[in-house]
């Protein structure tokens, strides 16, 4: 119904509708729409209670700057009160007992969190296929993935779900599914938006950010949510920006030419991609071809790096303090591994164990320390990049949203899946990706921009740019 | 060169408090040496000389002060317990007399 905040703001300020009638059409749309299995719960009683508060505050001018818009959340944030599961039998039951700083900010300014969306298990996985409670499709065309791990989030956006969407990105989770889902799909900078309430795959990788129809809504919620926050301590401290006002400027973008001539890449994909760059290059922005030789060596590095944090982080499931406990425990040691055994998903654990084997003595150096040298040398070579250019354009993927079954078979191709994202993650830029590709096929495909970190204004001032001009939506 | 024996499984497993049956074992097992001579491209790099990247964020630590703050209260914290009673949380016994 609403593609854009600004059309719902404009409709409520003139009293065309109301935000009880527009929660009422998006739990209706989520309704008709359960076939996609995007939402995991509708806090429908919630949702309505709020609504008619916030009516009551635009009739006396108090509301806030999200008044009425209504946003669902990833099923590994947190929001007092609610159940959050992180798509995992393990956390079936709980109930989050605080709030994520993240959603907090939205609620203060009124937003509606509608529901908790369909995700991999703790955001494991690029196809949304690894949840305990069952697979999302994609709703341009349902026998296809709809990317992951946030894959919940970007499909409820595109069926008009929800005005927006949350979701969290380690190495493509937000910005994959926004390409497989035509839509617009931000990571900011790592540290611009506190982590306080997300449940924790890999801490220094993870961020939190948008998924929206439009660069203008995206923009407002980075707005709302960005900032130092004291209960996470790797939040930046960093003055945030007015990410609202675009400016037009002539950029210096560098492209990759390693990516755009991979092998895995669909030619479509390549000469989309080349074709706004060029289209770019005439509109007075510079182009250069930059040799990055580091592409084959960004998944291996990612691998190593998040699982060795992800065994760290899930040892705290333990059958003991909450979440799943298993029937066939008889003492503490089985209380733990049958809960663990049983609770986790087969991702999970694979994961876990090479997180556990890479930390392991004997292996930790020629791993886990190797891999912190590798991202060293790739922050320092991105640092270097941004020194001379202010934006880098990639593919946000290698091709177009694949069938549901194609890929789970072998764990390392649906790693490669993250191939052209996890580069953002690793170096801590932020990145996004923009729906303006189309293939022969029908299929949207999402075209990347990284940028210097902390542009996240420069970043969605060009984003807003290449989506005026580029867009066939 | 498979670096991940059956016995290595079984001593990862045990320091993950993860169980895996003859089948899975076998899985799990090809799949971890699957993914190591995967992740082995990295050692055609060079990275003498460079410090690992631990931390992201190269701001300083500023530490709070320590003062006390309730957070939550010890009903909430029982709330997600799989079993307890009205103080505690109960845990499977640690010690079998039997054995």
């Amino acid at each position: 119904m609403y593609r854009s905040y600004s059309e719902l703001k404009s409709n409520l300020s003139t009293n065309k509708t109301s935000v009880l009638q527009v929660v009422a059409h998006y739990v209706s749309q989520i309704e008709k729409n359960k076939h996609l299995n995007a939402f995991l719960e509708v806090f429908e009683d919630d949702a309505l209670n709020r609504a008619r508060e916030i009516d009551k505050k635009i009739s006396q001018n108090k509301a806030g700057k999200l008044a009425g818009m209504v946003i669902g959340i990833k099923d590994n944030l947190c929001y007092k009160g609610h159940k959050v599961s992180a798509s995992s039998k393990i956390l079936e039951g709980f109930k989050s007992l605080y709030t994520a700083t993240a959603v907090q900010r939205l609620l203060d300014e009124d937003a509606i969190i509608i529901g908790r969306l369909n995700c991999d298990e703790f955001a494991m996985g690029s196809s949304n296929e690894n949840s305990a409670y069952g697979k999302v499709l994609n709703p341009i065309n349902n026998k296809l993935v709809p990317g992951g791990s946030s894959g919940g989030s970007a499909a409820a956006v595109k069926a008009g779900l929800c005005m927006a969407a949350l979701g969290s990105d380690t190495g493509g989770s937000i910005r994959q599914p926004a390409s497989f889902c035509d839509i617009v799909g931000l990571k900011p900078s790592y540290g611009r938006i506190s982590r306080y309430g997300l449940i924790a795959y890999a801490s220094s990788f993870d961020q939190i950010g948008p998924l929206t129809n439009t660069i203008e809504d995206a923009a407002l919620l980075l707005q709302v949510m960005a900032g130092k926050d004291e209960m996470d301590s790797t939040s930046s401290s960093k003055p945030t920006d007015d990410y609202l006002s675009f400016e037009k400027k002539k950029n210096k973008i560098a492209i990759f030419s390693s990516f755009i001539n991979h092998s895995g890449i669909d030619h479509e994909v390549k000469n989309g991609i080349n074709s706004i760059l060029s289209k770019l290059e005439a509109q007075g922005h510079e182009v250069e071809a930059v040799d990055f030789p580091y592409l084959d060596y960004l998944v291996p590095t990612y691998y190593v790096l998040t699982t060795a944090e992800a065994s760290s982080n899930l040892a705290r499931y333990d059958g003991i303090h909450y979440g799943y406990r298993s029937e066939n425990t008889v003492d503490m040691e089985t209380a733990y591994k049958k809960s663990r055994t049983e609770g986790f998903g087969e991702e999970v654990k694979r994961r876990i164990m090479l997180g556990t084997f890479v930390l392991s003595s004997g292996y930790y150096d020629a791993y886990y320390s190797k891999a912190q040298k590798v991202r060293r040398l790739l922050k320092n070579t991105m640092d270097e990049l941004f020194e001379k250019f202010d934006h880098i354009v990639i593919p946000t993927s290698p091709h177009t949203p694949f069938q549901i079954g194609q890929q789970v078979d072998d764990p390392i191709k649906m790693y490669l899946e993250d191939i052209f994202t996890v580069l953002a993650n690793l170096s801590g830029n932020p990145a996004i990706s923009l729906p303006v590709g189309k293939h022969s096929n029908g299929l949207p495909f999402g075209l990347q921009v990284i940028s210097k970190n902390f542009c996240e204004r420069e970043m969605l001032s060009f984003s807003k740019e290449i989506v005026d001009n580029f867009s066939h939506n | 060169m498979s670096k991940v024996t059956e016995e290595t499984i079984n001593k990862l497993a045990e320091l993950a408090k993860l169980e895996f049956d003859e089948n899975s074992k076998t899985q799990i097992q090809n799949d971890l040496n699957k993914m190591l001579s995967f992740v082995d491209k990295l050692n055609e790099l060079d990275t003498d000389g460079l410090e690992p990247l631990i931390y992201m964020n190269n701001e300083q630590t500023i530490l709070r002060d320590d003062e006390v703050a309730s957070d939550i209260t010890q009903d909430e914290a029982l709330s997600n317990a799989p079993q307890k009673d009205s103080d505690y949380i109960k845990v499977p016994k640690v010690l079998d007399k039997e054995k």
